[in-house]
């Protein structure tokens, strides 16, 4: 008898909304958690394989099939190295600062649509969430930056605090034509409106000004300019070192995929595809993305911090406020013509 | 409240603060061990300071201490980047202070080995140049190709680096058979290739862009400060030891010296890929025309140059390259000092840096293209 009330109890315990919304929650993270290692495990053996392809060499090879285990030996190392802060640091920013970094990638991945009816959260207003998501990474760039007290660190902070000045305002108004087009901003609905055909053909500048300006956002070259090495050592990371440093790498890696899947859901009809399952779809084009970043990654030298500032403020902005301009023309023409509202 | 009086002390205070940066000793970009003390104003920098001398390991003093043929390896560690040419350089002013002949078919192995040297000097240089400006993939093209001159280089010297290869009178060792279809092969494969980094690196938007207008450094200048070498022609000065004062086989060879005349980083840059077009022709004829005869002349085992002094100097890598020899008659020399190239370079980055951007400087410096072990020496 007595046992049978604690069951009972214990069950509506875990009735309980609150409790049952934790619950749920601590799964999801779980789950994201892990889909992000072994995706950076990937990630990391594919960059090096292409890498390697575009420079004449190999890459790895020699641990487990075609070097696949490569990344884990290197995932190993980094773990059982010392965690180290230096003396003079900031300790509170300088050792939150890879945590928020991490943290933002996290919780990009919560709103991405992985395949029909297979997204953590399904918010109606998804594109303004990752657009305002994926740019509070560079508070926490900064903060590495500032709290390293190296000046090299610094310089790298800053650069960033300019690029996003700089960057943010084109790749916000590059998506501005979609969402005029579909007239939500719910990734679902985005994806649902390119049943016919993607975005990539309706908005080609607006994917050209939004490639760019991606390449800006997750600081790869030719925009790697926060950490570049051949001039600030490794820019705001120079002071990090194991696993706070595997953090940061983990982050650009993973970021390196939200964006590919970003681009992907936007521009090229998200998980929808013939013959396959949806994620599988979602996975195979969001990887063939991610090859694009790294062909464009491997290609390119670094531009100059103020011609960066240029190509961002005299080029990208404009092009994109004539994307919605054209967009806009382009919606009433169409209504005209058919004699319809909305696409 | 004193809302606005608070505004006011606020843009008092965002003054910008210049600060100073110490770029180097150990940096990914100073190639060695080159220090360079920056004031910088935000990203533009407004003083820059050479701080040389971490690799100084007193070259000039050892060479007393050391016989006249056991001084030759030594050479090879100046400029480790062209090795054979620093080994010529400093042969061939023990062989003026003695009157030594050396025999035609030395001169024209000395003329390869040389050459092909400077083809993988400059490959160096424009490999991490590229690299510099973060085109990480084109600096692994050119380490291929360089790769293949190498290959030619240990062939003949058994070494990649500090070949070694220059004796006092000649050279260590004649050419193997499988040089010649290896030297035949490698000609016709390295043009091709050059033209692709022609189109991959030279007509980069992006690196034009870092590039051009970057670090110029004017005719005047050059001559002013002392530069030498390809930075000099890319001045738009036409001047190469090879063809204004011919020394070994030189004078029996066709080539061009090629000249630009913006004296940027990209003119800089390109004279080398043009240089190393040169340098092929010369190697082909030089094959061509390499007449038979021994390869060493009639040495004493103990060289004692008579006592008196001489001063030569040759067409390096980078530059003039002049050794000072002082002879007291003994088997040792009494003084020497060694005028390389890459010291009287860096000597202009003072005065081109004020104003650059941070990364220009590295472009600027790079293209300069220095080494530090000539410099410190």
């Amino acid at each position: 008898m007595d046992s049978n009330n604690n069951i009972t109890s214990i069950w509506d315990f875990f009735q309980n909304p609150i409790i049952m919304n934790l619950l749920i929650g601590v799964v999801y993270f779980a789950a994201i958690a892990a889909f992000i290692t072994v995706l950076v495990i990937i990630l990391m053996w594919m960059d090096r394989r292409v890498a390697a392809f575009f420079q004449e060499r190999l890459g790895p090879i020699k641990y487990g099939p075609q070097g696949l285990l490569q990344p884990v030996f290197d995932a190993v190392k980094m773990v059982s190295k010392g965690n180290i802060t230096p003396r003079n640091v900031d300790k509170l920013v300088y050792n939150l600062a890879p945590m928020l970094i991490f943290m933002t990638t996290l919780l990009v991945y919560a709103a991405l649509p992985y395949g029909k009816n297979l997204t953590v959260v399904n918010l109606n207003v998804g594109v303004l969430y990752l657009i305002a998501i994926s740019s509070t990474a560079t508070i926490a760039i900064l903060m590495g930056g500032w709290g390293s007290n190296n000046k090299y660190s610094l310089i790298g902070g800053m650069r960033t605090v300019a690029m996003i000045i700089s960057y943010e305002i084109p790749f916000a108004f590059s998506l501005l034509g979609i969402i005029m087009l579909t007239g939500s901003m719910n990734m679902t609905d985005i994806i649902n409106a390119q049943k016919n055909v993607w975005f990539v053909f309706l908005q080609p500048l607006a994917f050209v000004v939004f490639m760019i300006t991606a390449m800006a956002e997750l600081n790869k070259s030719p925009f790697d300019l926060p950490e570049a090495e051949s001039e600030l050592v490794a820019g705001f990371i120079t002071e990090y070192a194991g696993m706070k440093f595997g953090l940061v790498y983990l982050a650009e890696y993973a970021n390196m995929f939200s964006m590919a899947a970003i681009a992907v859901t936007l521009f090229f009809g998200g998980w929808q595809g013939p013959l396959l399952p949806s994620w599988l779809w979602f996975l195979i084009k969001t990887l063939l993305m991610v090859f694009f970043i790294m062909w464009i990654r491997w290609t390119l030298p670094r531009i100059r911090i103020d011609k960066m500032m240029k190509l961002n403020w005299k080029v990208l902005i404009p092009l994109s406020i004539l994307n919605i301009f054209l967009t806009g023309i382009g919606i009433k023409l169409y209504q005209y013509f058919t004699g319809m509202g909305g696409v | 409240m004193s809302m606005d009086s608070d505004n006011l002390n606020l843009v008092d205070d965002l003054n910008t603060q210049e600060f100073t940066i110490n770029m180097g000793p150990y940096h990914p970009s100073t190639h060695g061990v080159f220090r360079a003390v920056l004031t910088l104003d935000g990203e533009v920098i407004v003083k820059e300071e050479n701080v040389l001398g971490y690799l100084h390991r007193g070259m000039d003093k050892i060479a007393e201490t050391r016989t006249y043929s056991q001084f030759v390896p030594y050479t090879a560690r100046l400029d480790y980047l062209a090795s054979a040419l620093n080994n010529m350089g400093y042969v061939q002013t023990v062989e003026k202070l003695m009157g030594i002949e050396v025999p035609e078919r030395a001169e024209y192995l000395r003329v390869i080995i040389a050459e092909l040297q400077r083809i993988a000097s400059h490959y160096l240089m424009l490999g991490s140049t590229t690299n510099d400006v973060n085109a990480v993939t084109g600096f692994l093209y050119y380490m291929h190709d360089r790769e293949k001159v190498l290959d030619l280089l240990e062939m003949v010297t058994g070494a990649r680096l500090t070949s070694n290869y220059m004796r006092i009178g000649g050279v260590i060792d004649d050419l193997p058979e499988e040089f010649f279809p290896k030297v035949k092969e490698f000609l016709a494969y390295l043009p091709g290739r050059l033209e692709m980094m022609e189109t991959l690196i030279l007509g980069n938007e992006i690196f034009q862009e870092r590039m051009k207008n970057v670090g110029v450094i004017t005719a005047q200048m050059a001559l002013d400060y002392g530069v030498t070498g390809p930075n000099l022609r890319a001045a738009g000065v036409r001047f190469d030891l090879r063809k204004v004062a011919p020394y070994s086989a030189y004078g029996k060879i066709d080539f061009e010296v090629p000249v630009l005349k913006n004296g940027d980083a990209f003119d800089r840059y390109q004279i080398r890929l043009m240089e190393i077009k040169q340098s092929l022709r010369i190697i082909e004829q030089a094959v061509q025309q390499l007449p038979e005869g021994p390869i060493m002349a009639k040495v004493p085992k103990l060289i004692k140059p008579p006592a008196g002094e001489v001063f030569h100097k040759m067409e390096g890598a980078r530059g003039i390259l002049g050794f000072h020899l002082v002879s007291d008659g003994g088997p040792k020399p009494y003084r020497l000092h060694i005028h390389g190239p890459s010291f009287v370079n860096i000597g202009i980055m003072p005065a081109i840096a004020p104003g650059m951007l941070l990364q220009d400087f590295l472009a600027a410096f790079a293209t300069i293209d220095v080494d530090m072990g000539e410099v410190d020496r």
